[in-house]
């Protein structure tokens, strides 16, 4: 695990970022001057990404995780905070400066049938960013396409470089938009649901692919609601319920010891392989709330099991927990309850 | 049943034995007579043979379904998994009657005791929405744009119960609540309702008519993991505060065990293993099964995924032998000439594969050690990581 | 949706194609394969009148500007559509009227297409401060009536052919313009272009590669319907008596004709012919259009909800599992 690495200097670090968007007011609201209405779908989250390491984002939709990823990626405006990439800010960079840098962070999205012009044969899709970059002639830039797919699993490449999207597979499309993704050998790779829209056959194989790069060095930021996928490949994981990291830590110990309400509820409620096994899930009444109205104190709390009072009026930070991963800084939680929640747990184990 | 039944060809009139009297025939328009037969009164639904085509557009047909077998209790929760394009969907459009005309089907249907596929349309119609209702796949995001969810829900209501409008109007109350939605969203239009509530407007509309069996095709896939739990709790309590049969299709294992007690395990248009949720995910008999369980990634054990190598078979071409006989690392030679049959093993579990059949090897390793079963075919992804 | 790796052509078949077959020939006989009859014909009818543009001088029994006979002469052997009210002959004026509307017709709906598809693209690929100005004038350009519009400018502008085309182009592309920002729009949203963007593709190079060749089949069909509006409305500017005096078009002939009092002399010879061939020709057009237009958007065939008509099969012998 190369948290020590990470830590030391990571390749993404995020500190702070908040991020929103401004909602049309109809003409009917204009005229009653109702103030237009912010959605603050991004409120402060910080988060580190090493190199050859894999971080999970989890949550549910709603949380802002894919706005997360837009305004990382700088697509969307930051309103507050840092991002920076391999040491360099890169929260307010001109799109010219940008540029350059783009080649080495890549974004692969959830939906492959989406993600791929209709129009473009295999071969111009993943030369097209080595096009973009100026990157190697002719020939060159062939053996870099062959390259990136054989290294996604689309061998023989020759098999695939004259298919349109329409002639693969969900699951080779998915590849087909990693291997571009990797052309350009990014250093870092943000995934939004990569594998949420594929059949459980295919799934493991995309992120086998995924896992095989981590080992070669990238580092990934894995976007999913499936807590099963987030515990099988990610070194660390963050939990985000809306617009703020709620629960971090090392992924295995946040699944075998979950401290935030909300983490022990999507864990409990996240299906095992095997029929039911220990309690009962916990099932969140609700859904979560709309982020133009986020509730005060702890924003949790019209849904939580365990709120108190306490829990209206404070907003608890995320803070370190008792514990191994918790002592060395890495497990946090923002709950006023949290560590004496856990003690609990652990005991009735 | 046996011949050519053409749902168009007059029904026979001398109909020796009287169709059973059903609590609803006074709504029902009088099911056609077909023939009865005496089942075991917790028999609730028995399909033998169930087979569908379909006309390609391009020409040639495609075998979509290859004789399943499915036995369903009353009140009994029974999955359906199985990949993409395996036949799922199209096999429970069967049972309600509902495929295209470039469909044709064959098999038997035994519902409380009566065939309703003998005579096709004419026999399903009376029992469709009545006894037998579905929420289709992609349900939720089928609603009428332009109408309220308590229209729509109503609808099906005044057609095939013919209810006034203020017992309609009671009923969809009736039905929301059932199904956790508060009263006043009856008023809200669909656009106006999050994916969870439309899921279970779409599952309100299914029982509008009081059905013995609700058919659930992906009734979870694209959302999330609570909205999720929220949709599978609601359907196990509607099983059991209704005496609801329940067959829910997914593609999603983890998602069936939390419902099903028995799950049903399709191939190429085949239920290739048929066992309670328990035995099927520790102790998978069928390679398939094994497989797809290895590929499941769990919370809790961090083992290496698998996926399963190579794609499921076309169904245009007749399939000599194993259907996954090209993607199975048990496969012998046998596989490639002869198909195996739905049998029980020693040991009373029922899958199709030619490992079973006393022959020494017929147990598999447990779930994780199911891994073994399929590695020989997975060095396609294995390799790379 | 779920995506598995089964993707032979029978699940495809089964997927409303959401986009066009990207290979041209498919593309090509899919869109072929829509063609309803009725798109047929109204494609044949608009070959046949191009012809007659084409060939019309060449083969008219007289020239057009050439008293012939008596004034209203009814049909006759030698004159099959017998005479207007100048004594020309009405074929002869029809047939070379026709390369009048169908220039105007084809160079104004490229005019109007040409305008409304920048216009469009920029508003919808810019967005933002751009496109609300942009869409206020097209919104300028929509309300302003057409006719004194028309009045006003054949008047600043003079009354020949390159005019006309100018007028009509200008007032006709708001249509377009609207269509096409729309389309882009969602173009926009499209997830391989906010990739494309992501990858440090200029916007340039995401409008011509990723989003213009994605509107182009939009704007052929748009042309098409374009033409039957610009037809009518050269016929229109022609018939108010702005048209160009010099050649013959077919809105002259009606306008002439009846203000030399065809209606009072019966002479529905003199007035039917053009006009028939108008509408013919506009109903033509509006047919290819539409017709394009519609295989260009797939809707979503929901029919397994509607059609409940399979059959049942027997099974061949006791087959299979006994
Ligand atoms: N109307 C139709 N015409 C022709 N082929 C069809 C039709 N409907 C389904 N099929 C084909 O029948 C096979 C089974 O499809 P079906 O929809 O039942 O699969 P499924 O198991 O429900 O898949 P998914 O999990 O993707 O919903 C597929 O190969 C499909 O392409
Ligand atoms: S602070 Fe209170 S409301 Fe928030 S998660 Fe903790 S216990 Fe629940
Ligand atoms: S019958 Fe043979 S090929 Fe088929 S699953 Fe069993 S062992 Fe594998
Ligand atoms: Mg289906």
């Amino acid at each position: 695990m190369s948290e020590a690495r990470g830590a030391s200097r990571a390749l993404l670090e995020v500190d702070g970022l908040a991020a929103s968007y401004h909602l049309r007011r109809g003409v009917s609201a204009a005229l009653a001057r109702r103030p237009q209405s912010v959605v603050r779908a991004v409120d402060g989250v910080s988060l580190t990404v090493g190199r050859g390491e894999v971080v999970a984002l989890v949550g549910e939709s709603g949380s802002g995780k894919s706005s997360l990823a837009q305004t990382i990626m700088r697509a969307h405006p930051a309103q507050r905070g840092r991002i920076r990439f391999d040491g360099q800010e890169i929260t307010t960079l001109g799109s010219a400066q940008l540029r350059p840098l783009r080649r080495r962070m890549q974004m692969i999205f959830q939906d492959p049938y989406e993600s791929l012009d209709p129009r473009f044969r295999v071969r111009r899709t993943v030369s097209e960013p080595l096009v973009i970059h100026g990157i190697g002639d002719h020939a060159r830039r062939a053996e870099l396409v062959s390259e990136a797919l054989r290294a996604c699993g689309l061998d023989p490449p020759e098999l695939f470089l004259d298919r349109y999207p329409h002639e693969l597979s969900g699951g080779q499309r998915q590849r087909v938009a990693i291997a571009a993704a990797l052309a350009l050998e990014p250093q870092l790779l943000i995934a939004d649901e990569p594998v949420s829209m594929l059949d459980v056959s295919v799934r493991a194989g995309v992120l086998n692919v995924l896992a095989g790069l981590r080992d070669s060095g990238l580092g990934i930021l894995l976007i999913t609601h499936d807590l099963a996928v987030a515990a099988s490949f990610a070194d660390r994981l963050y939990v985000m319920y809306l617009g703020r990291i709620v629960e971090q830590g090392p992924a295995h110990e946040v699944i075998s010891a979950p401290s935030h309400p909300y983490t022990r509820a999507l864990v409990s409620v996240t299906p095992r392989r095997t029929p039911r096994t220990g309690g009962a899930p916990q099932i969140l009444a609700g859904e979560i709330p709309d982020a133009t109205r986020v509730p005060p104190g702890c924003r949790f709390h019209p849904r939580c099991p365990v709120a108190t009072d306490a829990c209206r009026r404070s907003d608890p930070q995320l803070e370190p927990l008792p514990g191994p991963g918790g002592a060395a800084g890495q497990h946090l939680a923002a709950c006023i309850l949290a560590p004496d929640r856990r003690v609990v747990q652990q005991t009735s184990r | 049943m046996s011949g050519s039944i053409d749902p168009h060809a007059a029904a026979s009139p001398a109909d020796s034995l009287p169709a059973p009297a059903t609590p609803r025939a006074s709504l029902a328009d009088q099911p056609p007579p077909t023939e009865y037969r005496a089942a075991p009164s917790h028999q609730l639904l028995e399909v033998r043979g169930l087979h569908v085509w379909f006309e390609l557009r391009g020409g040639g047909e495609l075998h979509a379904v290859r004789g399943v077998d499915l036995d369903l209790r009353r009140g009994e929760r029974l999955g359906l998994v199985g990949e993409s394009g395996c036949g799922k969907s199209t096999a429970l459009l069967a049972l309600m009657g509902l495929l295209p005309a470039s469909a044709s089907v064959a098999g038997e249907v035994i519902l409380d005791g009566r065939d309703i596929m003998a005579q096709g349309e004419r026999s399903i119609r009376p029992h469709r929405w009545r006894e037998v209702a579905m929420v289709f796949q992609g349900a939720m995001n089928a609603f009428n744009p332009v109408r309220t969810i308590g229209w729509q829900i109503a609808e099906p209501l005044r057609r095939h119960r013919s209810l006034s409008r203020a017992a309609a109007r009671a009923r969809v109350l009736e039905l929301l609540e059932l199904v956790g939605i508060p009263a006043g969203r009856a008023e809200r239009y669909p656009h106006e309702l999050s994916g969870g509530m439309r899921q279970r407007a779409a599952i309100a509309m299914a029982l509008a008519c009081d059905p013995k069996l609700l058919l659930a095709d992906e009734p979870t896939t694209a959302l999330d993991v609570m909205v999720q739990a929220q949709v599978l709790e609601l359907l196990v309590s509607l099983s059991e505060e209704l005496g609801l049969a329940l067959v829910l299709v997914s593609h999603d294992l983890p998602a069936v065990t939390q419902v099903a007690e028995r799950v049903a395990v399709m191939y190429a248009g085949e239920v290739v293993e048929c066992a309670f949720t328990g035995e099927l995910f520790d102790t998978p008999r069928h390679p398939y099964t094994a497989a797809l369980v290895a590929a499941t990634p769990d919370l809790l054990q961090a083992t290496p995924l698998s996926s399963i190598p190579g794609a499921p078979p076309s169904l245009r071409s007749q399939l000599q032998g194993c259907a996954f006989a090209p993607r199975c690392g048990q496969r012998m030679q046998i596989c490639e000439r002869h198909p195996p049959t739905l049998a029980a093993d020693a040991d009373g579990r029922l899958f199709a594969c030619h490992l079973n059949g006393g022959s020494p090897h017929h147990t598999l390793p447990p779930a994780p050690g199911g891994q073994a079963a399929v590695d020989s075919g997975t060095q396609d992804t294995e390799r790379r990581s | 949706m779920r995506i598995s790796d089964v993707q032979s052509e029978e699940v495809l078949a089964g997927l409303p194609s959401a986009t066009l077959a990207p290979r041209p020939l498919a593309r090509a006989t899919e869109l072929l394969r829509g063609w309803s009859a009725q798109v047929m014909l109204g494609a044949a009818v608009m070959t046949l009148f191009l012809l007659v543009a084409l060939i019309g001088p060449a083969i008219a029994p007289y020239a057009v500007h050439a008293q012939v006979g008596h004034v209203y002469a009814s049909p006759s052997p030698s004159h099959p559509l017998g005479l207007d009210n100048g004594g020309y002959d009405v074929l002869s004026n029809l047939l070379v009227g026709a390369r009048t509307s169908m220039i105007v017709g084809l160079c104004a709906a490229v005019v109007s297409i040409l305008i409304g598809g920048t216009i469009g693209v920029i508003a919808g690929y810019v967005g933002g401060r751009t496109d609300g100005v942009l869409m206020r004038i097209t919104d300028y350009f929509l309300v302003i009536p057409d006719i004194p519009l028309m009045i006003i400018s054949a008047a600043v502008f003079g009354r020949n052919t390159r005019n006309i085309v100018v007028i009509i182009g200008l007032i006709y592309w708001t249509t377009a313009a609207r269509l096409i920002r729309a389309q882009v729009r969602s173009l926009r949203q499209r997830v391989y272009v906010r990739r494309a963007e992501l990858l440090g593709a200029s916007g340039r190079r995401v409008l011509w590669t990723h989003i213009v060749p994605q509107v182009t089949p939009l704007l052929i069909a748009n042309t098409v319907l374009m033409i039957a509006n610009a037809i009518f409305a050269e016929t229109y500017i022609a018939f108010l008596g702005l048209g160009n005096p010099t050649t013959p078009s077919w809105g002259a002939m009606i306008q002439s004709s009846l203000a030399g009092g065809a209606i009072f002399y019966h002479a529905w010879w003199a007035v039917l012919p053009p006009g028939i061939a108008v509408t013919v020709v506009v109903l033509a057009a509006t047919l290819v259009g539409q017709g394009l237009e519609d295989s260009l958007n797939p809707r979503l065939r929901a029919g397994h909800l509607a059609v409940r008509r399979f059959r049942l099969r027997p099974l061949h012998g006791e087959l299979e599992r006994e």
